[in-house]
């Protein structure tokens, strides 16, 4: 998948001259082939062959890059860096700030960050040097999704760095538990501080009090490595790929029904183009799934014509997110899919709130009762008011994203749910589609 | 005060609040506490402050934010 050619600047990028002469911006893709690497990515020698050395910007300049290049955060909820960095540089008192790379990535349908993290790990570890410097922070952290090899090699490539003068800020690789909230930024900083990956109650924000009670900055391992890439090339650069009001590129994971991949998309790029399928009514693609298992299923006949983007998203009721989407094949049952993933998510309850203790598995079960055949009469609608009742209602958004999947489902696998009603089921393909993990929390140890 | 929130967290449905402050909160099918968005009266204040140091577990407290 390419990205659309920037347009050639005559302009220097708006960073200070690096004190090595730099090469060109790279054309497409920006975050480098993401296939054919091995683990580890280029070395640190390539790393910096290829990119150049990271410039050394003043007070306050990644700030008015992130905000002149219109950089939103890459983990889903899409919140200008520009404004994350000047509310921790904001709420700092005494020298004290934390900044987390969050690479946990607990959506299980997402896999742009560990491939990052793989390909890319310099460019995260580049990213995470420029935040804490701007944030002046006394503690920087690389959190990751638990993989002992993928740990392994970030300590070292953190060693390399460190010995070579490259990194001013010494990196700390923590573990993340395999929870589907240990990447909600009140649980990791939960657990950074050496607790278990609990979301707590806000206010107050992580930003004001988080990893020990310091203002923390939580940025997603993409935001960094676009950072990093913006520090070198400019604002005028970022925005040359995307749209005015949504600049630049994003990684997507794209499920399609003969397999998974994470692609570097420029922000407008049809959905169709990415799915390499028209979106037909009769076709091999049922419907479409965006924004993982807190996201939201859209028709084909409302997926059609729409661009990457929360500006054709949004009018939908579907948001960008981390960039998921799920092209459901045609023979697959949406509303048994939904049943699984809903299952896995109240299983993965924090448990901490009664409204998503007791509404999630009711939620699921209900669920499940649509996907089975003939269900009680009153199953859809206890099922909505169920939904009703838990949203907002928990300490985090676990509550309020299921709820987001359940009343899609409920409307474009209507027509599927009245099936199942009169006793039929239409799927041709019964095996599963959607990958949900198994080995769910049954401990406190599995929460840290 | 002029409304009320309850951290979800701390709650363990004991439902005091409910019982001291029905005209602001009602408790679900599991026990738990729906506290009503509308601002308390100044006649009601007195009530409201009651059900906030009632609640076992410090669940519920004046919605700072507002």
């Amino acid at each position: 998948m390419t990205l659309a050619t920037p347009r050639p600047t005559a302009t220097a990028p708006t960073a200070p001259a690096p004190t090595t002469a730099s090469p060109p911006p790279p054309p497409a893709p920006r975050l480098g082939h993401l296939v054919g690497v091995l683990p580890g990515g280029p070395g640190l020698d390539d790393h910096l062959r290829h990119y150049s050395t990271l410039p050394q910007l003043g007070p306050g300049e990644l700030g008015r890059l992130a905000a002149d290049a219109g950089l939103v955060g890459r983990g889903g909820a899409g919140f200008p860096t520009a404004r994350k960095l000047a509310a921790v540089a904001g709420a700092r008192r005494a020298g004290r700030t934390v900044v987390v790379g969050n690479g946990a990535e607990s959506e299980p349908a997402s896999g742009k960050d560990r491939t990052l993290l793989r390909v890319r790990p310099n460019l995260v570890l580049d990213g995470l040097q420029l935040a804490a410097t701007e944030v002046s922070a006394g503690r920087v952290v690389l959190y990751v999704h638990r993989d002992p090899i993928l740990v392994g090699g970030l300590r070292a490539l953190v060693d390399q760095r460190v010995r070579l003068g490259v990194d001013a800020h010494r990196v700390e690789v923590v573990e993340a538990p395999p929870r589907f909230l240990a990447g909600e930024e009140s649980a990791l900083a939960s657990r950074v501080s050496g607790g278990l990956a609990l979301p707590r109650f806000t206010p107050p924000r992580v930003f004001q009090s988080g990893v020990d009670g310091a203002p923390t900055l939580v940025q997603n391992v993409e935001t960094l490595a676009q950072l990093a890439l913006l520090a070198r090339f400019g604002s005028q650069w970022f925005r040359s790929a995307g749209l005015a009001d949504e600049p630049g590129s994003m990684l997507t994971t794209v499920h399609s029904p003969d397999r998974r991949r994470v692609q570097e998309v420029a922000l407008g790029t049809p959905l169709t183009s990415l799915l390499g399928d028209p979106l037909l009514p009769d076709g091999p693609i049922g419907a479409v799934l965006v924004g993982g298992f807190h996201g939201t299923w859209l028709s084909t006949a409302d997926a059609v014509g729409l661009r990457l983007g929360n500006t054709d998203l949004r009018p939908r009721g579907a948001s960008v997110g981390a960039g998921v989407i799920v092209a459901l094949p045609a023979g697959v049952c949406g509303v048994v899919e939904t049943a699984r993933v809903v299952s896995y998510l109240a299983a993965e309850s924090a448990g901490q709130c009664g409204p998503c203790v007791n509404g999630l598995p009711a939620i699921a079960g209900g669920m499940t009762e649509l996907a089975d055949l003939r269900p009680r009469p009153q199953a859809r609608d206890d099922l909505l008011r169920w939904a009703g009742l838990v949203a907002g209602r928990g300490a985090c958004h676990h509550p309020d994203g299921t709820v987001r999947l359940v009343r899609s489902a409920l409307q474009v696998f209507a027509q599927e749910i009245e099936q199942h009603a009169a006793g039929r089921c239409t799927a041709t393909d019964t095996s599963a589609f959607l990958q949900v993990p198994t080995g769910l929390p049954t401990r406190d140890e599995d929460w840290s | 005060m002029m409304r009320l929130t309850v951290n979800p967290i701390r709650c363990d449905g004991h439902g005091a609040c409910a019982e001291l402050l029905p005209e602001r909160v009602a408790l679900d099918e599991w026990g738990y506490p729906i506290v009503s968005d509308a601002p308390i009266p100044d006649r009601m204040a007195s009530h409201a402050r009651r059900a906030v140091a009632a609640c076992p577990t410090l669940a519920l407290a004046p919605d700072a934010d507002r």
